[in-house]
């Protein structure tokens, strides 16, 4: 006898060559627990195109096709459009990409499948820089961060951006269904992703996937920083339907930003003044997404 | 028309791909501690934790045996320690691999 909090028949299986305590693995793994068995997913350059291991090797138990780095939106518009002609609407299309993949160069791509309404759902699994090829910075790197091509050095060349907010992004183009997840929170995705499924239309998700390799922290901190991630309202929980926000987490207590900077190699650089301008950046960004769902809601009474 | 859901070209799956030498440490059930709240089985990533009957180890207490146990597949652990680290009884031991299997 036994009970699970989430699904227990597997999709990817055992045997694939992402790196120890990879978030994006387990991003996988939940999601297709929640998609289940008919689903096509496409994967443009990124780690999850190297993760299932070499030709003839298969890692999920669904069909994958790969694709060019810039066109994740494309592709599955394309596969979408030739399922209909076929008089299929029971298969869910998934594209699976990266960070980099979706908030740099694919983002016309991704906006443009976005805007066509086709019956899509988009993944941009973050793990906050080009990690595939070697830990660079992308637009969602965050503010403060080391990457190798903001290799702080004597110069403290540290990324200096914020990080671009995609997920709002998205809300601002009507997206119908626009969600926030994180591997730490697996009942929370997997309910997303279901949702997700049942609705008609465009949908996107922003998946919080921690690197150990790219971020500086031993593998075994993987969960242990994405639940601290969600506590300290560095990224927060939420989701959008028809552009009314709902924050699925709100942390009792405030838990310092400190706690959740200090643990990982990519922010030891950072002084202490350095930590409270990125504490007073998330918390001006977490006071922003209280009167959205606020404002949200009271329009959708009135 | 007739639809034909497509099946993978890439027809060897990757179990065949024995993750387990990549371990540098090996993470040890200690079943008398184990609650078998099954959280470690639901944050391996590769995944490689599964369930066996619950009578196959010891557990805490008799009440706990009706419950099915969680077990480790050395063949496809990595030894990233997650399961260590989550686990709310500190049940799990993470121990250097000294080769011998043990
Ligand atoms: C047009 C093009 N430019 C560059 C590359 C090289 N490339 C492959 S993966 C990758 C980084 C992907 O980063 P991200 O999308 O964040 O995914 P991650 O690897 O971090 O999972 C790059 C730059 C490529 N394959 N195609
Ligand atoms: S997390 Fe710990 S107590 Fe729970 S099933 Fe795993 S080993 Fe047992
Ligand atoms: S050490 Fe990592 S790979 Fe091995 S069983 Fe635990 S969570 Fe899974
Ligand atoms: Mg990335």
């Amino acid at each position: 006898m036994r009970n699970t909090t989430i699904p227990e028949e597997e999709y990817m299986l055992p045997g694939h060559v992402a790196c120890l305590g990879c978030g994006a693995a387990l991003a996988m793994r939940y999601a297709l627990k929640a998609l289940g068995k008919k689903t096509i997913v496409s994967v443009p350059a990124c780690c999850w195109a190297v993760i299932p291991g070499v030709y003839p090797y298969r890692t999920l138990e669904v069909p994958l096709l790969y694709t060019a780095f810039e066109v994740t939106g494309a592709a599955i518009s394309g596969i979408r459009e030739a399922l209909e002609v076929l008089g299929q609407d029971d298969v869910t299309v998934m594209g699976w990409a990266g960070d980099g993949g979706t908030a740099d160069i694919g983002i016309q791509a991704l906006s443009g499948a976005m805007e066509r309404e086709h019956n899509v759902i988009y993944v941009m699994y973050d793990n906050e820089a080009y990690m595939n090829t070697g830990v660079q910075r992308s637009g969602a790197t965050p503010f403060g961060a080391w990457t190798t091509t903001t290799p702080v050095g004597k110069l403290r060349i540290y990324k200096k951006e914020r990080k671009k907010p995609v997920a709002e992004m998205m809300v601002a183009q009507g997206v119908p269904y626009v969600a926030t997840a994180n591997i730490a929170y697996p009942e929370d995705l997997i309910r997303k992703l279901r949702k997700a499924k049942e609705m008609k239309g465009p949908k996107f998700i922003h998946i919080y996937a921690t690197c150990p390799t790219g971020w500086r922290v031993p593998p075994n901190k993987t969960i242990e920083i994405a639940k601290l991630a969600v506590q300290t309202r560095v990224f927060p929980l939420y989701e959008v339907e028809n552009g009314v926000y709902k924050i699925n987490v709100k942390p009792k207590e405030r838990v310092p930003v400190r706690d959740y900077l200090r643990m990982q190699g990519r922010f030891r650089h950072l002084t202490e003044e350095e930590v409270e301008l990125i504490q007073k950046m998330v918390d001006e960004e977490w006071e922003k997404l209280l009167l959205k769902e606020e404002m949200t809601n009271r329009v959708r009474k009135e | 028309m007739e639809f034909e859901f497509p099946t993978p070209l890439t027809t060897v799956p990757s179990t065949a791909n024995k993750t387990g030498v990549w371990r540098t440490f090996r993470p040890v059930i200690n079943y008398e501690k184990c609650i078998r709240c099954y959280i470690c089985w639901k944050f391996c990533p590769e995944p490689a934790i599964s369930f066996v009957p619950g009578d196959k180890y010891p557990a805490p207490s008799e009440a706990f045996l009706k419950r099915d146990a969680v077990e480790i597949n050395y063949d496809y652990c990595k030894g990233c320690g997650i399961c260590a680290n989550e686990c709310p009884k500190g049940a799990i031991d993470f121990v250097l691999e000294r080769g011998d299997g043990q």
